[in-house]
């Protein structure tokens, strides 16, 4: 944490205090123009504890995880990671600081190649750059093989593998992943999954976003359910089924 | 024979380091650097200062310029102005790097004042030979340091962190930052590594190539690295460093062997035609997909447009009654280059297309004019607008199919390859060209022609605005692939356009001419074209009003500097205020427009409709009776 120069939001909490969430929004009101997407979302994620944020297009979850990532700056609100108040910290010192945000589809260098994509992956997290090599080509054989090829000529599957690496080389916090298993086949998306479970057991705090629910479910602690810009629902992935059709079908006559 | 081909690749290498500062540049920031010729001018007489003037020994002032006071320029240039243009149009970046060019080029006049002459200290003196060929130690010089500059921007680029992650900024700036590497930084660091090569190629074009430092020589001495760069797609070091050195080749022999009599001056125009070749043989780009929502200012209405049209008129015969003879000139210059203006009004505003040689039309207008039937006829008036706007179509032709920046290029070298082949030649003006006038004599009579010809450009360009072409313009610059997907023609869009828009300056051009009497190479000279641009962009691309206070200005410009003892005042301050333009991208006028709509939109029952719309237009694509959308199959 130690590039996060950022004062603590509590600065009074006492040594008995609870120690801070690692993530946690209060408030977050965001929009693009005169449009506002995110009428106040309330959120509280600790840590190696996986949350699944569902609902259908346009209920404003990649906003939500543009606004943890820094993208899009808040109206009013505030963004908190691990105690820190980071509404004015850019994206690139977040993202050193420990969170990891992988965005839906879009998450490598097209004319860059697997090892150039890797390097670039260096700037967040302490490892060198042979060790975050060999992390990702030890759990991805296959992105081995393709090297030394650009990154915008592998298959989707390979290509998503790749912009996963960032989440497990750079030992990040705070893990953001949007749409993982979008067009992607089961096989694959299963294999993602795995990755996640095992980040999430050695405590990074991990939210995942997915339009479709069954895989994120199955891995989340926590389920949030959001429609229109605001969460409609929050339990435990066995709690919120019934909520969960209602959001996507509408409420039952 | 084999001393041409060493003369060559010398010239190749000076090429080749010009062109990869400007690939270096645009690959990793995604601006193209108009200004790039500019920065090594600049330096190059920044060195000559160190150097010369204040007596440095060469090798320290040469580090100083390299590796202080060149990064130092292009980290204020990128903070200062082009890290507010990364979400910005082609039009405003190119505006804003074209002003730089302006202001550096006139402070640079202003500065090292063209009285006296001066060299570069001689550096490597001596010669030898190989091969029976005698090369100077200063071109086995040039030649190494080409190498090693090309070397190690390779290795930059590929091994090292610093030189993947510009790459990577360039791929996607968010990913980048969601990377944890800072885009802004990354970004500086590549107009600082640009600024630098611009340096130093302007020290070694200035050591070796000129005869003495001319700031205009050494600024557009880049043209010829835009073949290079264009051949190398704007983005491959090798492909651009391999074409440079084949043009260097070229223009060694085409100097060595061509006919002089019938070529002179070739040298800067051998790579102008190696550019059209090049734009040529490119594949067609990517179309655009949709572009941002902007606002899209209320069009005047036919019968209002056509009452303040009236008024302009009487309002031009009235004011031409008062003032003095003197003033009268002015304003005639202003409301017959009006014309001019209002042409880019009609391409740039509305049509969304740049175009950097719009005086070279004018210069054409005016040539025709001259040319047909003695010098005052409605058949030269006509001929003037047919030459350039024929001319105009076959440019469109070649250069639309690929994107924006190239149109640009295309433009530039156009009006550069004209200003030595033809406005300055026998063929051309011969020196200077008679203009005659249509129809009527006296002064005053003439200033109400050319008002009443303004009035009937304005309403017709307001009225095509409104039509049905001119909401497939607005659909076209929204999203290039939904035009195509609903069947609209891009390509006949575009060329159209920009074909009445070069006729319409032929007309002005013409009609200036018939102004002055006369006309001569330098009234049309490409560095005018470029004014001409800024100054609409800065009164406003999209409003009658706006282009013809540009025309104002730009034809006051030589009472400004009576009355103001700064060398250059005007120029220097169409540089500034294109570059301020960053900041506020809808021109001075456009402001007001903004906030006389304001108003109006305080009042919305008195006018329906009246306000500002935002949003793509492309829900405006005609669906008029009768309009058959096609589906293919």
């Amino acid at each position: 944490m130690s590039a996060l120069q950022v004062e603590p939001y509590a600065p009074d909490a006492g040594a008995d205090a609870p120690p801070a969430a690692a993530l946690e929004l209060r408030g977050v009101h965001a929009g693009y123009g005169r449009v506002e997407v995110l009428h106040g979302i309330d959120l509280v994620l600790s840590r190696g504890s996986v949350l699944a944020v569902m609902g259908p297009n346009g209920a404003g979850k990649t906003t939500t995880l543009q606004v943890i990532a820094g993208l899009l700056k808040p109206t009013s609100g505030c963004v908190h990671v691990a105690g820190f108040h980071v509404n004015d910290v850019t994206p690139e010192v977040r993202a050193r600081a420990g969170v990891c945000s992988i965005p839906e589809a879009r998450g490598v260098f097209p004319n860059l190649t697997v090892n150039e994509n890797l390097r670039v992956f260096t700037h967040a997290g302490d490892q060198p750059y042979h060790v975050v090599q060999e992390r990702a080509y030890s759990r991805f054989p296959l992105l081995g093989q393709r090297r030394a090829q650009l990154a915008g000529t592998l298959s989707g599957g390979e290509r998503q593998m790749l912009s996963m690496c960032r989440a497990f080389t750079t030992d990040p916090a705070v893990l953001l992943i949007d749409e993982i298993s979008m067009g992607l086949a089961p096989l694959i998306v299963e294999e993602l999954y795995r990755v996640i479970a095992q980040l999430a057991a050695e405590g990074i705090a991990v939210l995942i976003v997915e339009q479709f629910a069954s895989m994120a479910l199955k891995v989340a602690d926590y389920a949030a359910i959001m429609r229109l810009g605001r969460i409609s629902a929050v339990g435990t992935p066995a709690d919120i089924a019934d909520a969960l059709s209602d959001a996507y079908l509408g409420p039952q006559a | 024979m084999l001393s041409y081909l060493v003369v060559g690749i010398i010239l190749g290498c000076l090429y080749a380091l010009t062109a990869t500062g400007l690939v270096v540049t645009y690959t990793t920031s995604g601006i193209f650097n108009f200004a790039h010729g500019a920065i090594g001018m600049f330096m190059a007489f920044t060195y000559w200062q160190l150097a010369v003037a204040w007596h440095l020994p060469w090798p320290l002032a040469m580090c100083l310029v390299l590796f202080v006071m060149a990064p130092l320029m292009g980290a204020v240039i990128e903070r200062g102005l082009v890290r507010q243009l990364y979400n910005a149009s082609l039009g405003v970046t190119l505006v804003v790097t074209l002003g730089l060019l302006l202001f550096l080029l006139y402070a640079a006049d202003g500065i090292w004042k063209p009285t006296i002459t001066r060299n570069l200290p001689t550096i490597f003196p001596g010669q030898f030979h190989l091969f029976g060929v005698v090369v100077t130690w200063y071109e086995l010089m040039v030649l190494i340091v080409s190498v090693l500059v090309a070397v190690a921007l390779r290795v930059f680029f590929t091994k090292t962190r610093a030189g993947i992650t510009m790459r990577a900024v360039v791929d996607d700036r968010d990913l980048t930052a969601r990377a944890g590497a800072s885009p802004a930084r990354t970004a500086q660091l590549s107009w600082i590594l640009g600024a630098s090569l611009a340096a130093l190629a302007g020290i070694l074009i200035a050591g070796g190539h000129l005869e003495q430092l001319d700031q205009f020589n050494l600024t557009i001495l880049v043209i010829s690295g835009y073949g290079a760069a264009v051949v190398g797609r704007l983005k491959s070091l090798p492909l651009t460093v391999g074409a440079a050195i084949l043009l260097g080749i070229l223009v060694s022999y085409g100097v060595g062997y061509l006919p002089v009599r019938l070529l002179s001056n070739l040298e800067p125009v051998i790579p102008v035609i190696l550019l059209f070749v090049a734009l040529l043989v490119l594949p067609q780009g990517r179309l655009r997909t949709a572009s941002f929502a902007r606002e899209v200012r209320r069009v005047t209405s036919l019968r209002s447009s056509i009452v303040l049209a009236g008024l302009f008129v009487l309002g031009a015969w009235i004011v031409s009654g008062l003032i003095s003879p003197g003033n009268l000139i002015t304003l005639g210059t202003a409301v017959a280059l009006g014309i001019v203006f209002l042409s880019l009004v009609l391409l740039t505003g509305y049509g969304g297309q740049v175009s950097l040689c719009q005086m070279t039309f004018a210069g054409l207008g005016a040539f025709m004019m001259g040319k047909t039937l003695g010098g005052g006829s409605i058949v030269g008036l006509a001929a003037a607008f047919a030459l350039p706007a024929a001319v105009g179509a076959v440019l469109a032709v070649v250069v639309l199919r690929l994107r924006d920046i190239y149109l640009a290029l295309a433009t530039l070298a156009f009006a550069y390859a004209m200003d030595n082949m033809f406005f300055n030649r026998e063929l051309g003006f011969g020196g200077i060209l008679r203009v005659g006038r249509f129809a009527v004599h006296s002064q005053r009579a003439f200033l109400v022609e050319i008002a009443f010809i303004f009035a009937v450009c304005a309403v017709g360009v307001l009225a095509l605005k409104r039509g049905r072409f001119g909401r497939r313009l607005s659909a076209v610059n929204d999203s290039e692939v939904a035009c195509a997907s609903v069947g609209i023609n891009i390509t006949a869009a575009k060329v159209l356009v920009f074909t009445l828009s070069a006729g319409m300056a032929g007309v002005g051009g013409a009609l200036y001419g018939g102004w002055q009497g006369q006309v001569g190479p330098i009234d049309f000279q490409m560095l005018f074209s470029l004014i001409v641009l800024l100054l609409i962009a800065l009164g406003g691309l999209d409003t009658v009003a706006g282009a013809f206070a540009a025309a104002l200005f730009y034809a006051l410009q030589p009472t400004i500097q009576q009355h103001v003892h700064v060398s250059n005042i005007t120029g220097l301050l169409v540089g500034l205020g294109a570059v301020a333009l960053g900041r506020n991208q809808g021109g001075i006028v456009g402001q007001v427009s903004d906030a006389v709509d304001r108003i109006r939109r305080a009042w919305p029952s008195r006018v329906p409709g009246a306000g500002v719309r935002t949003g793509p237009a492309i829900g405006a694509i005609p669906r008029e009776e009768g309009e058959v959308v096609r589906i293919a199959g």
